[in-house]
């Protein structure tokens, strides 16, 4: 735990307010100068579970979860229904207690509703406390909050009783953010329960606690935003104006932001029936003069299977988005994963023509949606974003000014009506939408409405004039066009550099990391972490799934002794990527897996890569290290330090 | 000024002028229905005087989505059951284009079925025309969803032992504004019926029998066709009067099968908006096409930032 830093976490059941505090709460550090990130824990459900929303606050340029926390502010879960033991899923009234003091640093502080938790149920917890010093502060919120306002004003109160026992954190700073969220006497009950319990606090308990807030002061002024925020601002700013799609966690995250914001950017939302329409009509948009987009998660995103390969087969340019969960199937529906990977980038029929960009933060989700839109609408083709639960739902500051851009509407490879009658061929009825010698195999189309533009698409391979044809010649020429736009496209992505190493050049480092998506803050923070060690490591951070970037990625894999693949899945599918695109190098590549649904803290990286650096297979979390390559359980040489793994992860 | 000039261009249009140069001989089989669909779709839009330009026709997979190919319009062939999700976006995007989808009614019926539901439901302003051949041609003869029960096939080795759904009831339910069925052995009925529903402005379903003379049927056997407008044996009823409808679609739905072919209009409701003016006066859809934003230098594009201080 770095000491110069707070870690607060808020505990309770689904509805108890958790994600509108903590993001206000969050929001106050972020404007008092701090630096922030944040993990969102939340079961499927509307009511009750195990839920908490976790902060870290610092003057340092944190890009990650932190590996411990040091303030504990336990509600309780008011909606349990069988606060008993021997319920199946146990105690669910004191799981945002009990299930939350694992990860509880040292001389920590705990503040928990005593009017929801009885103590007395929460197994050896005076000895735990004892043991670690933790400085606990029983209240009982739940009265305070009902005697102040109503009942689920207790998440306020709570943050009194924080004010009160973390230095540096004023009560102002709350009220401000408080009042920017709420007016009348909903705001004044709420500020009088802050009040109150802060002082009840400083009255009745002992303050003087070993957790304060570092001072700390922004350059400029900062933003409040995520990885969904980033993915739909870039959208809006480069002129996306549809969008359409079916409710899923995690990708809902985006749709909403777009649905909210559309009508008045003048655009069209569209929530339909099921994913395949939801695809189906974002090519729709875009055939008819949009810029359009849709999305989904796992099992919505293989509905739009097919409709993918149709935006393939017409050339219809389209922004996917596909937000990762545990998977297969429903799996884990509210918990982190990058496993669907291989899924986006073979799903559909045929020879698939498609990008894929896998941005790591939310200033990247916003940088690559931008070029995702740009590329798809230059080339004709889908660019998917592809990102996961833990992109979608942490939040952190970002310079207001970094959305301070210009918008792009243009709508790329189209045509106006002047352009189709200079490029019209003589004597033709219809226009030569798909010409064999459109230069860098992109033909620009024109838009239905168009005078004398008129042309076919189709599924089917098709002809110049996009009539359907079988002729082999006419089916190579094609393929050819279409598969020749990648070179243009990787042309274009190499000014971007989305594969740039972090800390130690490669030509200098002993080790590599190598990781795509989200996992970049997670690698980077480990990667300074090794090298504080004494190790030699550089860490690069895949965004170029689809064209990918092999010339840089094989220099990285083949400048350093060994090379670290870090990836939230069971089954190393960015390692077989990599293998796959580069053509070898299995044994330079060791994996090191997680897939608990929870993401990747820098120190588990840490332990997973010191273990393996020696040989070894063993690791103090739930971590996995492959050193072979193995696939679905076959060769797995993994052994799990079983034994240590209690008392450790969420 | 419009960047879309065939949009609304008056002009003089014959029903030749949707002929393509490049594909004008259909691949049907002799004697097949859908020739008759592509006749009175070139009819019925040339009574219209729309431009071919300004018509976006979606089609589905099956002989009946090569329409498409037959006839001189934008043309998007698309997949198996998907015509109406692409068809209506693009009606959203541009709501002044003239948009028509057509299927079959393995496509429309059966796996679309939850799109044909919902774009009824939503009542978008297009034309959907179904050839209903009561039979999966392309795929060779297997049983559609509106195969008669005992149809025998390779995969139904004793029989269908399903009964046919009811498209026009269940196009009546779902919303559609407007429901006739019209027979490829009756062009001029068809030719009008395909103009009212482009004329109409809300969600139009025609449900058009087309016989297979491969697989189930020659043209004889939808003949001889009675019009329940003109028939003596039916009572006139209002086209707004929704139970109405309800008794003529489930007597004409059940005849069918019975070897009774009756077809004409059965409902017609003026009154409910359609999708996007329902959008529209909800503040959910600019009055102005979104399409033409895109080709506008004056247009002030609004951006992100403008939105920003929120996160502050």
């Amino acid at each position: 735990m770095n000491e110069n830093e707070l870690v607060w976490r808020i505990a309770g059941g689904s509805g108890d307010g958790i994600d509108s505090t903590g993001s206000n709460f969050t929001k106050s550090l972020m404007r008092a100068g701090l630096n922030v990130t944040t993990h969102r824990h939340y079961p499927s459900r509307i009511r009750g579970g195990h839920t908490y929303f976790e902060v870290r606050a610092s003057p340092e340029d944190i890009k990650a979860r932190a590996d411990e926390y040091n303030v504990l502010l336990a509600l309780g879960d008011s909606f349990a229904r069988a606060p008993d033991e021997e319920a199946i899923y146990g105690n669910e009234e004191i799981k945002p207690l009990t299930e939350n003091l694992d990860d509880l640093a040292e001389g920590g502080v705990i503040i928990y509703d005593s009017g929801v938790v009885d103590i007395e149920d929460a197994p050896e917890f005076d000895e735990r406390a004892e043991e670690n010093n933790w400085h606990v502060v029983p209240l009982d919120l739940r009265e305070i909050a009902k005697e102040h306002g109503r009942e689920v004003m207790r998440n306020t109160a709570g943050v009194g009783a924080t004010v009160a026992l973390v230095e540096g954190v004023k009560l102002e700073d709350i009220e401000d953010v408080m009042s920017d969220a709420m007016g009348g006497d909903m705001l004044e009950a709420n500020i009088d329960i802050l009040h109150y319990t802060h002082d009840k606090v400083v009255e009745e308990f002992d303050t003087d606690t070993d957790v304060t807030l570092p001072e700390s002061q922004h350059d400029e002024e900062q933003v409040l935003v995520g990885g969904s925020h980033g993915i739909a601002y870039a959208a809006l700013d480069e002129g996306c104006r549809f969008i359409s799609g079916y409710p899923m966690t995690p990708w809902t995250d985006v749709f909403a932001i777009m649905s909210q914001l559309l009508p008045e950017f003048d655009g069209v939302a569209e929530q339909v029936e099921d994913e395949i329409a939801a695809a189906s009509m974002a090519i729709g948009a875009s055939h008819a003069g949009a810029k359009a987009m849709s999305g989904s998660s796992g099992g919505g995103f293989a509905l739009m299977s097919e409709p993918l390969g149709m935006a393939e087969a017409t050339e219809t340019p389209v922004v996917l988005v596909e937000a990762m969960r545990g998977g297969p199937s429903t799996g884990l529906p509210t918990k982190t994963e990058q496993s669907d990977l291989e899924h986006v980038l073979f799903t559909s029929q045929g020879d698939g023509m498609r990008v894929v960009l896998a941005p790591g933060s939310a200033e990247e989700a916003y940088e690559q949606t931008r070029v995702a839109f740009r590329i798809a609408y230059d080339y004709n083709i889908p660019a998917i974003i592809l990102y996961d639960k833990k992109l979608s739902g942490g939040i952190t500051n970002v310079p207001a000014s970094f959305f301070d851009r210009e918008p792009n509407p243009d709508m790329g490879a189209t045509l106006t009506e002047d352009e189709i009658e200079e490029f019209k061929r003589e004597g033709d009825q219809d226009y030569p939408r798909f010409r064999y010698d459109a230069e860098k195999g992109v033909p620009p189309r024109p838009i239905p409405g168009q005078k004398d533009g008129r042309f076919k698409t189709s599924g089917n391979e098709h002809d110049e004039y996009g009539y359907i044809s079988e002729d082999p010649d006419n089916r190579v020429t094609q393929m050819d066009r279409r598969l020749s736009r990648f070179d243009h496209i990787r042309d274009e992505l190499d000014e971007e550099d989305h594969q740039a190493v972090y800390g130690t050049d490669a030509e200098d480092a002993e080790y590599g990391i190598l990781s795509f998506g989200s996992n970049k803050g997670v690698i980077e923070e480990a990667a300074d972490r090794l090298e504080d060690a004494g190790h030699s490591v550089g860490a690069m951070n895949v965004s170029d799934l689809v064209p990918f970037d092999s010339e840089t990625v094989r220099n990285f894999v083949e400048n350093v002794e060994h090379v670290y693949v870090v990836e939230n899945n069971a089954t190393a599918q960015l390692r077989h990527h990599v293998q796959r695109e580069l053509g070898g190098y299995g044994d330079a590549l060791t994996s090191i897996l997680k897939y608990d649904g929870n993401p990747f803290r820098p120190a588990e990286v840490v332990d997973a890569f010191e273990s393996a650096v020696e040989g070894g297979v063993e690791t103090s979390y739930n971590v996995k290290i492959q050193h072979k390559m193995s696939r679905k359980g076959r060769d797995t040489e993994t052994v799990k330090r079983t034994e240590t793994v209690e008392g450790k992860g969420d | 000024m419009s960047a879309f000039s065939a949009i609304g261009q008056e002009e003089e249009v014959s029903s030749d002028d949707y002929t393509p140069e490049l594909e004008p001989q259909a691949t049907w089989c002799p004697g097949c229905g859908d020739f008759s669909v592509l006749k009175a779709l070139k009819q019925g839009l040339a009574e219209l005087g729309k431009n071919p330009d300004e018509v976006q026709l979606m089609t589905g997979i099956g002989c009946s989505g090569k329409l498409s190919s037959y006839f001189e319009s934008y043309g998007f062939h698309t997949i198996h059951g998907r015509p109406l999700p692409v068809a209506r976006a693009a009606k959203l995007i541009n709501p002044e284009l003239e948009i028509i989808a057509a299927g079959g009614d393995g496509d429309g019926y059966g796996i679309g079925g939850n799109h044909f539901m919902h774009t009824a439901r939503e009542n978008h302003d297009m034309t959907y025309i179904v050839f209903n051949n009561e039979v999966f041609g392309l795929t060779k003869g297997q049983p559609s969803p509106t195969s008669p029960k005992g149809h025998k096939s390779k995969m139904t080795p004793h029989g269908n032992a399903k009964a046919p759904m009811r498209p026009m009831s269940m196009a009546l339910s779902a919303g559609a504004t407007y429901v006739a069925r019209t027979a490829a052995t009756n062009p001029r009925q068809a030719k009008d019926i395909v103009r009212e529903a482009v004329e109409h402005d809300g969600f139009a379903h025609i449900d058009f029998l087309t016989q297979c003379p491969t697989w189930n049927k020659d043209a004889k056997q939808y003949v001889p066709y009675i019009d329940i407008q003109d028939s003596d044996d039916h009572d006139d009823f209002e086209l707004d009067d929704m139970r109405a409808a309800w008794e003529a679609m489930r007597e004409t739905e059940e005849s069918l099968y019975e070897g009774k072919v009756l077809t004409g209009r059965y409902y017609q409701d003026e009154r409910r908006p359609s999708y996007q003016e329902e959008k529209q006066e909800r503040g959910d859809m600019p009055e102005h096409p979104v399409a033409e934003q895109y080709f506008d230098d004056s247009y002030d594009w609004k951006r992100s930032y403008d939105i920003i201080d929120k996160h502050r």
